[in-house]
């Protein structure tokens, strides 16, 4: 049965007891004049029957979906013949893969042999049977709790309490999502980072200065040595942030800085929609305009007054994400600059100074922690930048602080090590995680300082 | 009496010039770095649009087309399926050019015609039988490079050996244009195919059915459980640590970079859970995870902004504190709420990155029919034919980007209606 349809069946069901619940409830107050005899309104006891009888439903459909491809493949793996059954992992996971694919219709690597076959049909039985007792265990656990909860409903039951405490139960998962959410970051990341390193040492990767991930498949193969020294692509990564700070910042700075105390009302009406239209671009499409735009643009320049531009230079990839950083820096820096009491810019204007005189030593110096917050979020927003990179920065990893030349960076790098498919236990791969594991400690660590210099200097003038 | 340039006053004065001029250049300073912003995007969409405009327009010749038996049923009967009907394209143009004849011209005359006008004859005699043996003049959509050339986006200066279309094909091209026979019509394939090697035949269909499956799973998780958490925070929560830890929690996940939830995605629904590869599903979790802090951030705004009096006259009618969020405060805040989904949901509709971990990148030339069906998303697609050195699939990538940007713009603006529509002054 298809997973829609039961999950379709299941709601018909929770609706069908809510009407059964409430009507019994009904019943036993001995119609609506005798309502006030039950402790809640017939709702809350239709609600809680549909809670009885769809809850345990949906608990045995989540664990079965973590459970049923492992007991799958364990079955699997008991039915096949002796001699395939004492293969290495690796070789087991390849067959077990191959199984998966005949099974659903897939190419498949290798020969398709008897054994290959007959287990692709064991295969496809195990998901059927496991697919209707799943269905059948649901429907007969709605039923029972549909009946159990139905036959509860009593006048005295506090139908209200218990269905709230459900729901603030409910309340509570949700919001533990987002914890669990960095869990789940910080686990994915940190175990496949860890089995990087029992591979690659540590210092290794964080010291070295030569990255090439290519392993040798043949011990005869050339340029293919396997070497994780990631400087060079944090060397690259910080000068195109570098880059694109420097355009970000003063830029953002001097927008927000004119729009608050210069423009007029109706400029700033303008302006600041335009930003935010600037802070909605796709990141994809900065990409795709620094790749075919900026960057020949900025070959040309270089050409023409005889430097040498890399076609994939830094310089293009910072430029036009210091661009699509800029809405960031100016927003975050308005905050601050609007944050400055009125008080303090008054003072200063009265004292006889001129506008730029209030704003460089008066305004700015109080709203400097702010806006040191706001640049920092805005490093961490650069650093983990994707697309951008991706389409207009290199590959090569270049040690260099030429921002004509091309560097590459540490999410370029992660993409080309995960797009395509490989195995999943390979150093090359790996090292991604590693890769993201660096870049989630950098960026969370940025953002914490970050978020908490803006919020703690908002409050000091609140 | 003191000279006057002793007085402080004086001093003023004579530094006021300087000051003055101090302040005219960081006013300029900051409109320039006002302009910077809005010219780039006045650059920024002029390129686009004079880059992918034109992709909307696709070229067709106009061919006389001799349904002739002989060809398409040398035995008598039609079978479709296998009739040659690039045979009868080959006829049509040796008739409209007789005066080259030898294989190499013919060679070069068939590739002025994209591979779809034989599909396209298959389809028309498909739906009229009775067209066998007729002669009509067809409509047939050209091929990428003639429909640069038409579009002058190669440069017919080059010399030969440097451009894509040789001397020869540029007279047939002069020719037909001057007898009419070059019309430009709406580019339909462009929203009714899929992905393809073949730029003319190339369309978004299939990456934009990619992301609106990924968009229906992202918002039907993110939005419940976001508001759910926003719910509590807001009205439930105890102040105390664990609800000060889930704070500092979201507002952390709504900066960590894009890709690490596409770290997180490769590494618990595709080897944990052996979800799909490349399916909407995945690509939807993964960008539920990612848009839930905007979603709930946002929620938490709309429901403090739900005044105390609301929440404590219901109290004081003795509804229970579950009573007023869900029958009070939720209705109130409900647009706002949903204003924030929608901001979501566009900032989910434009990313890529997190999709590039999970194998959301394949070369996919079906339109996916479901949840777990191989499929890439719109931004995707902008990535992977921005890729491709063909110029037409230059045009385009930039003709992708503008329905990209027009389907933003239209989340967007509808987030704005609804704010304005819906926002109480209290």
């Amino acid at each position: 049965m298809q997973a829609t349809t039961l999950v379709l069946i299941l709601a018909g069901m929770a609706t069908a007891a809510f009407y059964l619940g409430r009507s019994r409830s009904l019943a036993i107050a001995g119609g609506p004049a005798g309502i006030r005899k039950l402790h809640s309104l017939p709702g809350y006891y239709g609600y809680y029957v549909a809670m009885w009888c769809l809850l345990p439903a949906l608990g045995l459909i989540l664990l079965w979906v973590i459970a049923e491809p492992r007991v799958v493949v364990a079955l699997l793996i008991k039915s096949l013949p002796e001699a395939q059954q004492s293969l290495q992992a690796g070789e087991l996971n390849l067959l077990v893969n191959n199984i998966h694919n005949l099974a659903a219709g897939d190419a498949v690597s290798g020969e398709i042999d008897l054994v290959l076959r007959e287990a692709a049909e064991k295969h496809a039985e195990y998901m059927q049977a496991s697919r209707s007792l799943l269905a059948t265990l649901c429907v007969g656990l709605a039923v029972l709790g549909t009946t159990v909860a139905r036959r509860r409903i009593a006048p005295e039951l506090r139908a209200r309490n218990r269905v709230e405490r459900v729901i603030s139960a409910l309340l509570i998962a949700a919001s533990s999502i987002a914890i669990l959410t960095t869990i789940g970051i910080v686990f994915s990341v940190l175990f496949e980072a860890l089995r990087f390193f029992r591979e690659v040492p540590l210092s290794e990767f964080l010291f070295g200065l030569n990255w090439s991930p290519q392993t040798a498949i043949r011990a005869d193969q050339v340029g293919s040595s396997g070497s994780f020294g990631a400087v060079p692509l944090f060397t690259g990564t910080l000068l195109i942030t570098l880059i694109a700070m420097t355009v970000a910042v003063p830029v953002g700075l001097m927008t927000a800085i004119y729009l608050a105390e210069y423009s007029s009302n109706r400029v700033r009406t303008l302006a600041k929609p335009l930003l935010e239209i600037l802070a909605g671009i796709p990141t994809v499409v900065y990409g795709f305009f620094a790749a075919l735009t900026v960057a020949p643009a900025i070959r040309r320049v270089g050409e023409s007054i005889g430097i040498q531009v890399a076609s994939e230079s830094a310089l293009a990839a910072g430029l036009v994400m210091g661009i699509m950083i800029i809405p960031l820096v100016s927003s975050l820096s308005d905050d601050a600059i609007k944050a400055v009491p009125r008080a303090m810019r008054d003072g200063a204007l009265g004292l006889g100074s001129t506008r730029s005189e209030a704003v460089r030593n008066v305004i700015l110096p109080a709203a400097l922690p702010g806006i040191v917050g706001g640049v920092l979020l805005a490093v961490s927003r650069a650093i983990g930048e994707t697309m951008i990179v991706v389409m207009a920065a290199g590959l090569a990893a270049n040690l260099t602080a030429n921002p004509f030349q091309a560097v590459t960076t540490v999410t370029v790098q992660i993409v080309t090590l995960l797009v395509g498919d490989q195995e999943f236990d390979s150093a090359k791969t790996l090292a991604a995680f590693a890769l993201g594991l660096v870049l989630f400690i950098v960026t969370l660590g940025l953002n914490v300082i970050g978020l908490h210099v803006v919020r703690k200097y908002r409050e000091q003038y609140e | 009496m003191k000279p006057a340039e002793n007085t402080a006053r004086a001093k003023v004065e004579a530094s006021l010039q300087r000051r003055y001029r101090k302040e005219k250049v960081f006013r300029l300073y900051g409109l320039l770095a006002t302009t910077v912003g809005v010219v780039f995007l006045l650059v920024f969409f002029s390129t686009l649009i004079a880059k992918g405009a034109s992709a909307f327009l696709q070229t067709h010749i106009r061919l006389d087309i001799q349904f002739s038996a002989d060809i398409l049923a040398p035995d008598g009967t039609l079978d479709t399926a296998y009739a040659d009907f690039d045979a009868i394209v080959r006829k049509a143009l040796a008739e409209q050019f007789p005066q080259s004849n030898d294989r190499n011209a013919r060679r070069e005359m068939q590739r002025m015609v994209s591979i779809a006008a034989a599909y396209q004859l298959r389809a028309a005699i498909e739906a009229n039988p009775d067209l066998l043996g007729k002669r009509q003049s067809i409509f047939l959509p050209a091929s990428a490079n003639v429909d640069m050339v038409v579009k002058g986006n190669i440069d017919r200066m080059l010399p030969e050996a440097q451009r894509q279309v040789s001397d020869r094909q540029l007279a047939w091209i002069d020719q037909l244009e001057s007898e009419g026979r070059l019309v430009r019509k709406f580019n339909t394939a462009l929203f009714t195919n899929g992905d393809s090697r073949e730029p003319e035949l190339a369309g978004i269909r299939g990456a934009l059915m990619g992301s609106i499956y990924m968009l229906v799973v992202t918002i039907v998780l993110s939005f419940p459980i976001g508001a759910a958490a926003a719910v509590y925070l807001e009205e439930f929560a105890p102040r105390n640590r664990w609800s000060d830890l889930i704070e500092v929690n979201i507002n952390n996940l709504a900066a960590v970079p894009s890709i690490v939830f596409g770290l997180l995605g490769l590494a618990v629904f595709i080897n944990w859970l052996s979800l799909p590869r490349s399916a909407p599903l995945v690509g939807g979790l993964a960008l539920s995870l990612l848009t839930l802090p905007v979603i709930i951030i946002a929620s938490r705004a709309a429901i403090k902004s739900v005044p105390p009096s609301i929440r404590e006259a219901a109290l004081g009618v003795g509804a229970s504190k579950m009573q007023v969020v869900f029958h009070h405060v939720l209705p109130l805040a409900l647009p706002g709420m949903l204003t924030g989904a929608i901001i979501g949901m566009s900032r989910a509709l434009g990313e890529s990155a997190p999709l590039l971990m999970i194998g959301m990148v394949a070369f996919i030339v079906d339109v996916p029919a479901g949840f777990t069906d191989p499929a890439t998303a719109l931004p995707v697609q902008i990535y992977l034919w921005a890729d491709s050195p063909e110029r037409a699939f230059a045009e385009r990538t930039s003709a992708a980007i503008i329905v990209l940007l027009g389907f933003l713009l239209i989340m967007n603006l509808a987030a704005v209606v609804l704010r304005k529509r819906m926002e109480k002054q209290w």
